[in-house]
C-alpha cells in the first residue's frame, strides 16, 4: 500500500545518523516528525496524537534514545510501548451476572457489524462457556434487520426473539427478558438498530433499553476503518450510555486500525475482541501488542529490527 | 466562475477571524483539514504549496491568503479539469447497467434503493438485481427497498452465484424494456483477493450480455472511513474500472474528506451523497458546498 509503516518512514534519519555516535535534539526532531505522520496515517486522532508525541518526545530526548547505539529502534520500541500502554492489557472477559441472565447489549453507528457480532458472541459464548444465549431483535428500522437475525439464529440453531416491525424496541427488550427468564437462557444478546451518535431521538431509544433491562454489558461497535471521527463517536456513546467495552469490526481488512488508540484514549474503555471476518466463528480477543505493530506497521518493524 | 466565489465569499468568514498568516494558522488549518480525513500527504502537500505561495506572492495579511486557499483546496479536487457537477451516465433509448460494489456495511443496498427511487421519479423503469446472495437478509432488504420504490426485483435463492443472478437480471430488464439495471453485490474487503476476482466476473458477464455495459461502477464509501477509503478506491478500481463514487453517511458528522485525495491521485469523482436512511436521503455530490463543510467547524470554534 501507498502507505509506509513507521520504520519505513525512519528510515533515513536513522542512515544520517548512523555511525555519528551521538543524536542530536534536531535528529530527535525529525524522527518525532516521521512518528507523528506514521500514526496520523494510520488514522489516530489528532488530538490523541499530540499527546502521544509529546510524551514520546520527552523519552527520546532523555537518554534513552539519545545516547542509544541504535537510536532508530529505540524510537520504535518507544512508540510500540506507549501505544501497548495506551490500549491497556487483554481483557476478553465477558461479565456474569449475579443472577442469570446475563445481558449484552449491543450498540454503535449503521454498518459498524452489530447484528453479525451479536450472532458471533451468541456462538462464542456457547462454545468457549458452555452457555445458551437468547439473542433479541430491536431493530425495527433498517430493512429485513430481523429477518438477518434471525437467519443467523438459524444458522446456529439458537432462539431469537422478535416481535415485528411494528412494536417498540423497549417493549421488545422487556418481553425479550421474561422470555428468557421463563426458558433459562442464560444469556440475553440485544441487537439494535444502528444510529448517529448525534441522533438524540435515537439515543435517548437506547437510554430507555438500558433502563429497563439493567445490562452487565453495554458494547460499542466499531467498524475499524473508521478515521478521524472515531473519538467523536466512541466519546458520545460513552457519555450517553456509559458503554463497558469496545468490539473493533473488520479487522481482516489492511487497515491499521488507528481507532482502536483513539477510542481507548477519549473512553478509557477496553477493547474486548476483534471481528476477522463475516464468519460467526471469526470472533478473537483482541490483542494491543498486536495492534500497536499493527499501527506502526508491523512487517516494516521486525524487518528493522533484522536490518540492525 | 459562480460557484468557486460563492465558497470564496465563505471563506472570507473564517478568514476575517485570522489576521495574520502565521505558523499557528497553517497549524490550525492542518488540524482541521486532517481531523475531517483529508489524505495526510494531500494536507502536507497543500500547506506546503500554501507556504510557498504565501512567499512568493509575500502575503501578510489573512485576508489576502483566502483566495490561494479555495485555489488550491478547489484544484485538490478538480485538478486541470473543469469544475462541473458529475452526471450518471445513463442511455438515452436503451438500456443502462449500474454495477455498485463497496466494502462491507458503507451503504450499497440503500443507496441502490434510494437511486431506484429518484431514477423512478425521473420517469425511469428500474430494475434491480439481487446480487448479495452471501449476507444473512440481504436479498429480503433489498426486495423492501424495492416496493418502497416501486421497482422490481430480481432475485434466486441465497448461496446462489452471484453472475447467474446478475444474468437473470439483464435478461429480465431486457424482457421488461428497462431504463436502467442496478445490481447490488456483497459487500467485500478490498484485500481478499477471491472475493475480488467473484466482483471482475460479473462484471466481465455484464460487458458480455450488453455492449459498452457497465455504464456505471459506483463504489460506495462511508463517509466514517478514514484513509483506508484511498486503498478501496484503488483496489476495487482495479478489479471494476470504477466510473463513480456514492459518498454515505455524511449527515453524521464525519466529513468523508479523503475523497479530495481519490479524486486527485486517481481521478475518481464522486457523483452523489447519502445523508440519511431515508429514501429522499441521496443528493448530488457538489464540490464547493463539499469543501466549504470541511470548516464549517473552524468557523463555529473560532465565532464563539
Ligand atoms: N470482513 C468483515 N465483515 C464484517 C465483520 N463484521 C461484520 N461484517 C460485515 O459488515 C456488514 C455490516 O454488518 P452488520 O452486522 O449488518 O452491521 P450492523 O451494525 O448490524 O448494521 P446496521 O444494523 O445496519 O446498523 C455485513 O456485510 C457483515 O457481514 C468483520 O469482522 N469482518
Ligand atoms: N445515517 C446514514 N445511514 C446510512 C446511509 N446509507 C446507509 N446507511 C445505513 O447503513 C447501514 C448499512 O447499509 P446497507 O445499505 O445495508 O450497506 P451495504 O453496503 O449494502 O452492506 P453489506 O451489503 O452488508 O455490505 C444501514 O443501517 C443503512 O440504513 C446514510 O447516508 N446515512
Ligand atoms: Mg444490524
Ligand atoms: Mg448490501
Amino acid at each position: 500500500m501507498a502507505f509506509e509503516g513507521l520504520a519505513d518512514r525512519l528510515q533515513d534519519t536513522i542512515k544520517k545518523i548512523t555511525g555519528k555516535g551521538k543524536v542530536s535534539e534536531q535528529d530527535v526532531k525529525e524522527m518525532t516528525r516521521e512518528v507523528r505522520l506514521a500514526l496520523l496515517e494510520a488514522d489516530v486522532n489528532f488530538k490523541v496524537v499530540k499527546d502521544l508525541v509529546k510524551r514520546i518526545k520527552e523519552r527520546a530526548v532523555g537518554q534513552e534514545v539519545m545516547e542509544s547505539l541504535t537510536p532508530g529502534q529505540q524510537v520504535i520500541k518507544v512508540v510500540k510501548e506507549e501505544l501497548t500502554e495506551l490500549m491497556g492489557g487483554e481483557q476478553s472477559k465477558i461479565a456474569v451476572a449475579d443472577r442469570p441472565p446475563t445481558v449484552i447489549m449491543m450498540v454503535g453507528l449503521q454498518g459498524a457489524g452489530k447484528t453479525t457480532t451479536t450472532g458471533k458472541l451468541a456462538n462464542h459464548l456457547r462454545k468457549k462457556h458452555n452457555r445458551s444465549p437468547l439473542l433479541v431483535a430491536c431493530d425495527v428500522y433498517r430493512p429485513a434487520a430481523i429477518n438477518q437475525l434471525e437467519t443467523l439464529g438459524e444458522q446456529l440453531s439458537m432462539p431469537v426473539f422478535s416481535m415485528g416491525t411494528e412494536a417498540n424496541p423497549v417493549d421488545i427488550a422487556k418481553k425479550a427478558m421474561e422470555q428468557a427468564k421463563e426458558e433459562h437462557n442464560d444469556y440475553v444478546i440485544i441487537d439494535t438498530a444502528g444510529r448517529l451518535h448525534v441522533d438524540s431521538d435515537l439515543m435517548e431509544e437506547l437510554e430507555q433499553i438500558k433502563a429497563t433491562v439493567k445490562p452487565d454489558e453495554i458494547f460499542l461497535v466499531v467498524d475499524a476503518m473508521t478515521g478521524q471521527d472515531a473519538v467523536n463517536v466512541a466519546e458520545s456513546f460513552n457519555e450517553q450510555l456509559d458503554i463497558s467495552g469496545v468490539v473493533l469490526t473488520k479487522l481482516d481488512g489492511d487497515t491499521r486500525g488507528g481507532a482502536a488508540l483513539s477510542i481507548k484514549a477519549v473512553t478509557d474503555k477496553p477493547v474486548k475482541f476483534a471481528g476477522m471476518g463475516e464468519k460467526l466463528d471469526q470472533l478473537e480477543p483482541f490483542h494491543p501488542e498486536r495492534m500497536a505493530s499493527r499501527i506502526l506497521g508491523m512487517g516494516d518493524v521486525l524487518s528493522l529490527i533484522e536490518k540492525a | 466562475k459562480k460557484t468557486r466565489n460563492s465558497f470564496s465569499g465563505k471563506l472570507n468568514d473564517l478568514i476575517a477571524r485570522y489576521r495574520k498568516v502565521d505558523e499557528d494558522f497553517f497549524e490550525e488549518l492542518e488540524e482541521v483539514l486532517i481531523s475531517a480525513d483529508v489524505g495526510v500527504m494531500t494536507v502536507m502537500d497543500l500547506i506546503d504549496e500554501l507556504k510557498m505561495e504565501v512567499k512568493r506572492r509575500n502575503i501578510k495579511d489573512s485576508k489576502e491568503v483566502k483566495d490561494v486557499i479555495s485555489e488550491k483546496l478547489v484544484e485538490i479536487y478538480y485538478g486541470d479539469e473543469d469544475e462541473e457537477i458529475e452526471e450518471l451516465n445513463i442511455q438515452d433509448n436503451d438500456l443502462s447497467i449500474i454495477l455498485v460494489v463497496g466494502v462491507n456495511g458503507v451503504g450499497k443496498t440503500t443507496s441502490i434503493g434510494k437511486l431506484a427511487h429518484q431514477l423512478k421519479q425521473q420517469g425511469k423503469n428500474v430494475v434491480l438485481a439481487a446480487g448479495d446472495t452471501f449476507r444473512a437478509g440481504a436479498i429480503e432488504q433489498l426486495e423492501v427497498w424495492g416496493e418502497r420504490a416501486d421497482v422490481g426485483v430480481i432475485k434466486q435463492n441465497a448461496g446462489s452465484d452471484p453472475a447467474a443472478v446478475i444474468f437473470d437480471g439483464i435478461k429480465a430488464a431486457k424482457s421488461r424494456n428497462a431504463d436502467v439495471l442496478i445490481c447490488d453485490t456483497a459487500g467485500r474487503l478490498q484485500n481478499k483477493v477471491n472475493l475480488m476476482n467473484e466482483l471482475a466476473k460479473v462484471k466481465r458477464v455484464i460487458e458480455r450480455e450488453v455492449p459498452g455495459a457497465p455504464h456505471e461502477v459506483l463504489l460506495v464509501l462511508d463517509a466514517t472511513t478514514g484513509q483506508n477509503a484511498l486503498s478501496q478506491a484503488k483496489t476495487f478500481s482495479e478489479a471494476t474500472d470504477v466510473s463513480g463514487i456514492v459518498l454515505t453517511k455524511l449527515d453524521g458528522t464525519a466529513k468523508g474528506g479523503i475523497v479530495l485525495a481519490i479524486r486527485n491521485e486517481l481521478n475518481i469523482p464522486v457523483k452523489y451523497v447519502g445523508l440519511g436512511e431515508q429514501l429522499e436521503d441521496l443528493q448530488k455530490f457538489d464540490a464547493n458546498a463539499f469543501v466549504y463543510g470541511l470548516f464549517a467547524d473552524m468557523l463555529e470554534e473560532t465565532s464563539e
